[in-house]
């Protein structure tokens, strides 16, 4: 069942300048798709888009529906329905999605209590469970922190964690481990990939490293300069891509990583 | 070989704090060996950066430069150290001077270092600019009319037309995309063979650093777990902190 179809997107900006132009692609329920291209390639945009989140001053035409909802024109009360429920997002920098003046406690209690009209303490119990669940140690001493008073690493878990707390049919994570360090990611897309699978989600996640969404996904669609240059199962992507764009985009990944295959000078 | 720097056991502590960041380090740097430092967020690397560069005290042990250990007050060591040793950071849209022209931006070593006035700056100018492969009229442009690699470019123009012996680098192309990063990478490795530059360079990005360094040394908690040629320790590490470093790195199927 088709749960996101987006057909012809244009965002433009306040002054007309298309940044995403023409750009099509669905999602199936449960399916995972990347969307991979250099930054200011509209990535971004797309997302906000499907969301309805676009910043003041861009029009946008075409379609995206989302479980039956067309997004597009659609008034903000449609939206917020929609949001948390249909869909849910993590940003790359936790710090913008969380509140800093909220514990982080609180901030997964509220779309808990929405979604399950839990209270007191059995509210907290699955508070403290879904920061369990991101696999964040000491589930009740994090849930008291504000923001800032816990590490990068531990902010995008609890954002994982906010954004599950929905139960949302969509996923989407917009480079949800770019600002990572490589040890944090790594366990970051692990646990993406189980929650999610544990789950029947369906993800949408937008990175600038092929490696990365590999790790998620199996289908990519690539971008360039708000248009997709080609779409197709990652192995094919990175394997034998079609077009010259994607070839150069795999040619530097795997020139870079192949400095990794050392052997030790015996 | 002397090294040109060198860190003899030392320690660094910021103002206010009760702990060393940095602690029993001790690194040598030897001209035509890059050395790199990696470890995860936290770990110390741009401090020992700063300790390298003079502009963080250590409160144990000694920098030492060309030998002698590194005097700020020292005005004719500090003329040699700026000459032979100058740096890049990692976000190339702040740290260039959005008001003034991509020309003067690269010429500011020559000019604070006296070494050249503006008419005989030009020429150097013009030869850093072609050097990191950008065309000669960027120098009459602004850095805002550049893309984030061009901007990277432009900031390691300005710390080689100095000729430096020794380039410090923390995270030059952390910010940039992976094509873009190669380019910078394919400009760095040039510098060193054709101008005998010395890098001594923070990436969390295991690749970058396996391209560019003979030398690695692994920082956790703000000590040296291991240092070797970058084909020891990346190739057959010996700590277990390396080996998950390495594990950690996402590669395409
Ligand atoms: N608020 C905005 N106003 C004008 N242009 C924007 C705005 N946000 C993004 N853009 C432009 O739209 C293009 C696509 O941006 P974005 O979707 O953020 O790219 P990506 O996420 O792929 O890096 C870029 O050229 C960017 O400069
Ligand atoms: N100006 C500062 N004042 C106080 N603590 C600092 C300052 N800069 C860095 N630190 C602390 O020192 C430690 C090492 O930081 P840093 O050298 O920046 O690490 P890295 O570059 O490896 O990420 C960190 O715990 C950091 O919080
Ligand atoms: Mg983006
Ligand atoms: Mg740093």
């Amino acid at each position: 069942m088709t749960l996101l179809d987006v057909s012809g997107l244009t965002v433009r900006a306040a002054g007309g300048r298309a940044l995403v132009t023409d750009l099509s692609f669905t999602v199936d329920s449960g399916e995972r798709l990347g969307l991979i291209g250099e930054s200011g390639s509209g990535k971004s945009l797309t997302t906000l888009a499907v969301l309805g989140l676009l910043p003041e001053g861009m029009t946008v035409t075409g379609s995206a529906v989302l479980a039956g909802t067309q997004v597009v024109g659609a008034p903000e009360k449609r939206l917020t329905a929609l949001r948390g429920r249909d869909a849910a997002v993590v940003f790359q920098e936790p710090l913008t999605a969380l509140d800093p003046l909220m514990r982080v406690g609180r901030q997964i209690a509220g779309p808990l209590a929405r979604r399950t009209g839990l209270k007191g303490r059995a509210l907290r119990d699955a508070t403290y469970e879904a920061l369990d669940r991101v696999r964040l140690p000491e589930p009740g001493r994090v849930a008291r922190a504000f923001p800032h008073e816990i590490s990068g690493g531990q902010r995008q878990r609890v954002a994982l964690a906010a954004a599950l707390a929905c139960e949302p049919a969509l996923l989407i994570a917009d480079e949800p481990t770019t600002a990572l360090d490589v040890s944090v990611q790594a366990e970051m897309l692990d646990l993406i990939d189980t929650l999610v699978r544990e789950r029947e989600m369906a993800v949408l996640f937008v990175s600038h490293d092929l490696a990365v969404v590999a790790k998620v996904t199996d289908r990519v669609l690539v971008m360039k300069d708000g248009r997709a240059v080609e779409e197709g199962a990652v192995r094919d992507i990175v394997g034998a891509p079609r077009e010259a764009y994607t070839r150069d985009l795999v040619a530097s990944a795997r020139a870079l990583e192949s400095a990794l295959d050392l052997r030790s000078a015996p | 070989m002397t090294p040109v720097l060198e860190l003899t056991g030392v320690a660094a502590r910021y103002r206010g704090a009760r702990t060393d960041v940095v602690s029993g380090i001790s690194l040598a740097v030897r001209p035509g060996e890059s050395l790199a430092l990696v470890g995860e967020s936290g770990a110390g690397k741009t401090t020992l950066l700063r300790l390298l560069l003079g502009l963080a005290r250590p409160t144990a042990g000694e920098v030492r430069f060309d030998g002698a250990p590194l005097a700020p007050r020292d005005r004719e060591q500090m003329r040699r150290f700026r000459r032979g040793v100058q740096c890049v950071f990692q976000d190339p849209y702040s740290s260039l001077d959005p008001r003034r022209r991509v020309g003067a931006i690269v010429a500011e070593p020559l000019r604070s270092l006296g070494l050249d006035s503006r008419a005989g700056a030009a020429p150097k100018v013009a030869a850093a600019l072609e050097g990191v492969g950008l065309p000669a009229d960027a120098a009459e442009r602004y850095p805002h009319e550049f893309s984030g690699g061009q901007r990277q470019r432009i900031a390691i123009a300005r710390a080689t037309v100095c000729d430096p012996r020794v380039l410090l680098a923390d995270e030059p192309v952390s910010a940039l995309d992976v094509t873009t990063r190669v380019k910078v990478v394919e400009l760095l490795a040039e510098l060193k063979r054709e101008r005998g530059l010395t890098l001594v360079m923070v990436s969390h990005d295991l690749s970058v650093v396996a391209s560019l360094c003979e030398r690695t040394a692994v920082l956790e908690h703000g000590r040296i777990v291991e240092q070797g040629t970058t084909a020891q320790v990346l190739g057959a590490p010996g700590h277990p902190y390396t080996r998950r470093l390495l594990d950690s790195v996402p590669r395409l199927p």
